[in-house]
C-alpha cells in the first residue's frame, strides 16, 4: 500500500474515463460544426480566425483540449508504469507526463486566447 | 478389445522443454516417443516418459483429477493443467511442453509459484468477522445463515484450484510483476461478495498503481480456467463497486451462536 497519495488510483481512473467519454462528445460537436460548412471553406484562414471569436466554439475547443490531454496524459502514465516497476520511474513517470500535461494545456489555451484577440 | 487392435498401438511424440536453473546449462528440448491409448492424458505421456526412457525430467503433479492444480503447463502453446488434457484431444502428432510463462523456472516443467502465492496472501483470503469480546476465553464459535443467492454470489469463484493458469495466460503480468494476477483479484471478489465477511478494508489493498486497475480485460484468464472460473467477470465487478457503479448492499449473515458439547454440561451441571 502507498501511504502518501494526492488521489486514490481510483479517482485517477474516474477522471480517466469521465475525461474520455466526455471527449467523444466535444471532438464529435467539432466534427460536425466542419461538416456543416463545404470542407475547403473549412479550411479557409478567415473562417478559423471567425471561429475564434465564437465564444461557444472557443469554450468547446478549450475542453477539448483539457480532456484529450488528461485523458491522454494518464493513458500514458499507464503504460509507462508497467514497463518498470520501481519508485524512482514511478515517480519520474508522474512528474513528467503531469508536467508535460499542465505545459500542452498552457501552450494551447495560450494559441485559443492569442487567436481570440483578447 | 481384440487382439489386432491391441497390436496398432499409437504413439505421440513429446517435445518437452529442459532447463535446470541450478546448473545455468541453458535450455533445449528432448523429444520422447510415447505410446498412448484414448483417454491417456498428457500428464500420463510424461509420466512414461519419466518411467521409461529418462528418469531426470522434472514435473510437478499430485491428484491427476484437476483438484489439486500441481500440473499446469503449456501445453502447445496454451497454459493447460496436463492431468486434464487428452492427448486424443489435442489432435496433433507432436504435444510440446513447456513451462507456465510468467513464472520463474525452478526446473523443465516445474516452476516457482512464491510470488503468485505472496499476491493470493495479500488479499487477505479469508473470512474477518467482528468478534467484539475483549479476551480469547470470551470468544463464541458461530455459524452463519446463507440464502442460496447470497452464495451464488461467490460460489464460482470458491471453486479456484490455485493452478496458476490464468496468471501465465494474463498479459499484465507478463510486463508487470507486482499487478497481484487474475487470480488474486478474483480471489479479492470472492470475500469481499461473502455476506460473512466484515471487513471495510479489502478494497483498498488494489487501489494503487499496480493494482485492479492495471488489468486490460484480454480474457485470457477466463478462457484457461480448467474449473470454469470468470476471474475476468470477478475483476470487472470489483472495478464497478470502486467506480461506485454498483453498491455492496450485502446484509451481513445472521450469526447463530454454536453451543458446544462442553459448555452444555457445564451449563447442566
Amino acid at each position: 500500500m502507498e501511504s502518501h497519495r494526492v488521489l486514490k488510483e481510483s479517482q485517477i481512473m474516474k477522471i480517466h474515463y469521465i475525461t474520455g467519454i466526455a471527449a467523444i462528445f466535444v471532438v464529435a460537436v467539432h466534427i460536425l460544426m466542419r461538416l456543416i460548412v463545404p470542407f475547403e471553406l473549412s479550411l479557409e484562414y478567415d473562417y478559423i480566425i471567425a471561429n475564434y471569436k465564437n465564444i461557444i466554439y472557443v469554450l468547446i475547443l478549450e475542453s477539448i483540449l483539457i480532456l484529450i490531454s488528461v485523458h491522454g496524459f494518464n493513458g500514458m502514465r499507464i503504460i509507462l508504469l508497467e514497463l518498470r516497476q520501481t519508485k524512482p520511474w514511478e515517480n519520474m513517470v508522474t512528474v513528467v507526463t503531469i508536467s508535460a500535461m499542465i505545459a500542452l494545456i498552457a501552450y494551447g489555451t495560450r494559441t485559443i486566447i492569442l487567436a481570440n484577440g483578447l | 478389445m481384440s487382439n489386432t487392435e491391441n497390436k496398432k498401438e499409437e504413439t505421440i511424440t513429446l517435445k518437452v522443454y529442459r532447463e535446470n536453473r541450478g546448473q545455468k546449462t541453458g535450455s533445449h528440448y528432448d523429444t520422447f516417443k510415447v505410446p498412448y491409448k484414448r483417454w491417456t492424458t498428457v500428464l500420463d505421456a510424461l509420466l512414461y516418459a519419466k518411467s521409461y526412457i529418462d528418469p531426470s525430467v522434472a514435473i510437478r503433479y499430485s491428484c491427476r483429477m484437476a483438484s489439486c492444480g500441481s500440473c499446469g503447463m503449456k501445453i502447445n502453446g496454451i497454459p493447460r493443467l496436463a492431468c486434464y488434457t487428452k492427448i486424443s484431444e489435442l489432435d496433433t502428432s507432436t504435444i510440446e511442453c513447456e513451462p507456465l510463462p510468467n513464472f520463474p523456472i525452478i526446473r523443465d516443467l516445474v516452476t516457482d509459484f512464491s510470488l503468485f502465492f505472496n499476491h493470493h496472501k495479500e488479499m487477505q483470503p479469508y473470512i474477518q468477522s467482528k468478534d467484539n469480546s475483549e479476551n480469547d476465553t470470551e470468544k463464541k464459535t458461530f455459524s452463519f445463515y446463507q440464502s442460496p443467492k447470497d452464495v451464488d454470489k461467490y460460489l464460482q469463484f470458491s471453486y479456484c484450484i490455485k493452478c496458476g493458469l490464468c496468471y501465465s495466460a494474463c498479459p499484465t503480468v507478463g510486463t508487470d510483476l507486482r499487478f497481484p494476477g487474475p487470480q488474486a483479484l478474483a480471489q479479492l471478489y470472492r470475500y469481499y461478495a461473502d455476506t460473512r465477511d466484515e471487513s471495510k478494508n479489502r478494497l483498498n489493498i488494489v487501489d494503487d498503481k499496480h493494482g485492479i486497475w492495471r488489468c486490460h480485460f484480454a480474457g485470457s484468464c477466463s478462457k484457461v480456467c480448467p474449473k470454469g472460473v470468470d476471474p475476468a467477470l470477478g475483476i470487472q465487478l470489483l472495478r464497478s463497486y470502486m467506480l461506485g457503479i454498483s453498491k455492496n448492499n450485502k446484509e451481513p449473515a445472521k450469526k447463530i451462536e454454536i453451543i458446544t458439547d462442553k459448555e452444555n454440561n457445564d451449563n447442566n451441571s
